[in-house]
């Protein structure tokens, strides 16, 4: 079996977010520019998989749509341990004419299991698995907190409100991975660093498809009033402006 | 035309959510000049199904079938898909839950239709059709066009009124024709939580950080939440350490919540943290440091010893309820 990990490439999630362009565009000055934090727990868990042979589990390629500029963290994902990579060759647009090319990619190279993360951080849409799913008209499991192989079939925990289920499906399906598919993120070695050089990033030019969404402009969410402070002593007047202040108890 | 509303059917029964999600929808209505239908899937008891009508639905269908038994995200989309081209509705609201984003991108394929997706307010312009929605996890937020001639909204939790807005509703009983081979979806096996309150669900929230010191420090807390019936939850080097369930974590690798109320005892407020609870309407800090960043997110706070203040909170609150 061949697993495909989507990645998308975001600011780190410590940045403080500013715009430019008359606010049409984050202003990119000073970014540093991570692997999607789902995205690099889902690879971390495909790489896993793979390493144990039980799994037959071929290789584990990476996906990304985005421009040149995002070779570095494509690199990381190499780095990190992913076999190869696919880039196609477009600014990400929206979630649709992305899902709409990584589907293309997909029928292309034929994997089992294609692991997305539920949400982006940047544009937080939780869109471009499901997207992938319907396109190829393949079924899909979302908010996966456990992926494994039992008898060459993808077997999942999936996250219900207020509880879980062990679910199986028939590959090739889309798991649309959240909290607890992996521990920690895996961290490249020297070792893994050295050989990301060589490895191959295959480049495929974008199919047409027409964005579905268009950002006009982005805000600053309204900054919250000053906070009030309450003397550690005298709780009782917290719990007097929550009932009759605020009106939330 | 109508506007079309996914009622999520939970163990035969809706949750407040259904109803936020149906009150937007007839706020969309109104807007649009249209009405309201709903879908739920699976059995689904009449007098339940009626209860949509006080918020404002004026038909509510219920399909059901052998092959909907439990959510299969392929099988489910159609259902959905279908009955909005059926009803020519131009707008399709889901929750922003798990269940959602499994089915709103499927059903934005199958119809060609743009998802807005986490918004908690009513559209900002009609045409072109414009929501508000959350980015760079509550860093920011963009006002996002959808182009197509259909769109999707998933609503983001506890963020729109209930609000009731009786109609006269229709109900109408469909058996679904989706044969067993489009479902790929085997469940072997299902757990929910009983007894306490649900995360996503609670409008009062008390979270522990670090500054809890360690897991026998956290029966305050717990009895905290229990006399205002919240749910605990706490941040992830807490649930890391196995300190608390996993459940519990909130934060943007967590679960993302938005209560009325969330109380932060010992939780220094982190970018990522805070990503997971900033739609909160209200946050109360308690943190023995007074430069913690926390602070700039709250609207109240403590500064003080949290194994000294939560025992008096939790004697404040049973002083109110006498
Ligand atoms: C990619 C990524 C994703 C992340 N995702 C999340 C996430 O989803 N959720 C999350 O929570 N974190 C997340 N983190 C971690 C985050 O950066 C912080 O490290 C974490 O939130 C800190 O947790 P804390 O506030 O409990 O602990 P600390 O930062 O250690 O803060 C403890 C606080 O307790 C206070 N304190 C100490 N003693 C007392 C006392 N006796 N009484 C009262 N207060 C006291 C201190 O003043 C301090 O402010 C993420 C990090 C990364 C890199
Ligand atoms: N530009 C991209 N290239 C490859 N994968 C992506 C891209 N954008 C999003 N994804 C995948 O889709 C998931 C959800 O993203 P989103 O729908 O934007 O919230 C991410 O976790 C990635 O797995």
């Amino acid at each position: 079996m061949k697993i495909l990990v989507c990645i998308s490439n975001v600011p780190d999630t410590t940045t403080k977010i500013r715009f430019a362009e008359g606010n049409r565009a984050i202003d990119t000055t000073g970014i540093q520019w991570v692997i999607n934090p789902w995205d690099e727990l889902s690879l971390t868990r495909a790489l896993e998989l793979r390493d144990d042979p039980s799994n037959g589990i071929k290789s584990v390629t990476v996906a990304h749509v985005g421009n040149a500029d995002s070779e570095p963290t494509i690199r990381k994902a190499l780095a990190i341990g992913a076999d190869d990579a696919v880039r196609v060759n477009a600014g990400s647009s929206d979630a649709y004419f992305v899902a709409l090319q990584l589907a293309e990619v997909i029928r292309k190279e034929q994997f089992d299991i294609i692991m997305c993360g539920i949400e982006s951080s940047d544009f937080n849409g939780s869109a471009v698995g499901g997207m992938i799913a319907e396109s190829l008209g393949i079924g899909s499991v979302s908010a996966v907190s456990g992926l494994s192989i039992s008898n060459n079939q993808p077997v999942m925990t999936r996250e219900i409100d207020g509880g879980r289920e062990v679910v199986a499906m028939t590959a090739p399906m889309v798991a649309i991975v959240q909290k607890g598919i992996a521990k920690e993120p895996r961290i490249a070695a020297m070792r893994g660093i050295m050989m990301a050089r060589t490895k191959q990033i295959r480049v495929y030019e974008p199919v047409p498809a027409e964005p579905l969404t268009e950002v006009q402009v982005f805000e600053k969410p309204a900054p919250r009033a000053a906070c009030r402070f309450i003397e550690p002593d005298n709780p009782a007047q917290l719990i007097d402006l929550l009932q009759n202040e605020a009106k939330v108890i | 035309m109508s506007v079309l509303v996914y009622t999520e059917n939970w163990d035969g029964k809706f949750k407040k959510l259904s109803y936020e999600l149906v009150s937007y929808a007839s706020a969309l209505a109104e807007m649009l000049g249209t009405t309201v239908t709903s879908v739920t899937i699976g059995e689904t008891d009449d007098n339940v199904l009626k209860e949509l009508g006080r918020y404002g639905a004026e038909k509510a269908i219920n399909v059901t079938g052998d092959s909907l038994k439990t959510l299969d995200n392929q099988a489910y989309a159609k259902v959905i898909s279908d009955i909005a081209l059926k009803e020519g509705s131009k707008v399709i609201i889901l929750a922003n839950n798990n269940s959602g984003k499994a089915l709103a991108p499927r059903i934005s394929v199958r119809l060609k239709a743009g998802i807005g997706s986490g918004v908690s307010k009513l559209p900002l312009n009609l045409d072109p059709f414009t929501v508000y929605k959350r980015t760079y996890s509550g860093n920011a937020f963009a006002h996002l066009v959808i182009k197509s001639e259909i769109r999707i909204l998933t609503l983001a939790q506890n963020s729109f009124e209930v609000a009731e807005k009786p109609e006269n509703i229709v109900l109408e009983k469909v058996q679904s024709g989706i044969d067993g081979s489009l479902v790929s979806t085997v469940v072997s096996e299902t757990q929910k939580q009983s007894g306490q309150v649900i995360l996503t669900d609670a409008e009062i929230v008390v979270s522990g950080g670090r500054g809890m010191k360690s897991p026998e420090n956290w029966p305050p807390l717990v009895e905290l939440a229990g006399l205002l019936g919240a749910a605990t939850a706490c941040s992830r080097p807490v649930s890391d350490e196995g300190w608390r369930p996993h459940e519990e974590h909130t934060g943007q690798t967590g679960k993302i919540i938005a209560p009325n109320l969330y109380i932060a005892v010992g939780i220094s407020g982190a970018t990522q943290h805070l990503a997971g609870v900033s739609s909160s309407k209200y946050i109360v800090a308690i943190n023995s440091d007074k430069d913690a960043p926390i602070f700039e997110a709250a609207q109240y706070g403590i500064v003080g010893d949290a194994m000294k203040v939560l025992p008096k909170l939790v004697e404040a609150v049973k002083n109110m309820k006498k």
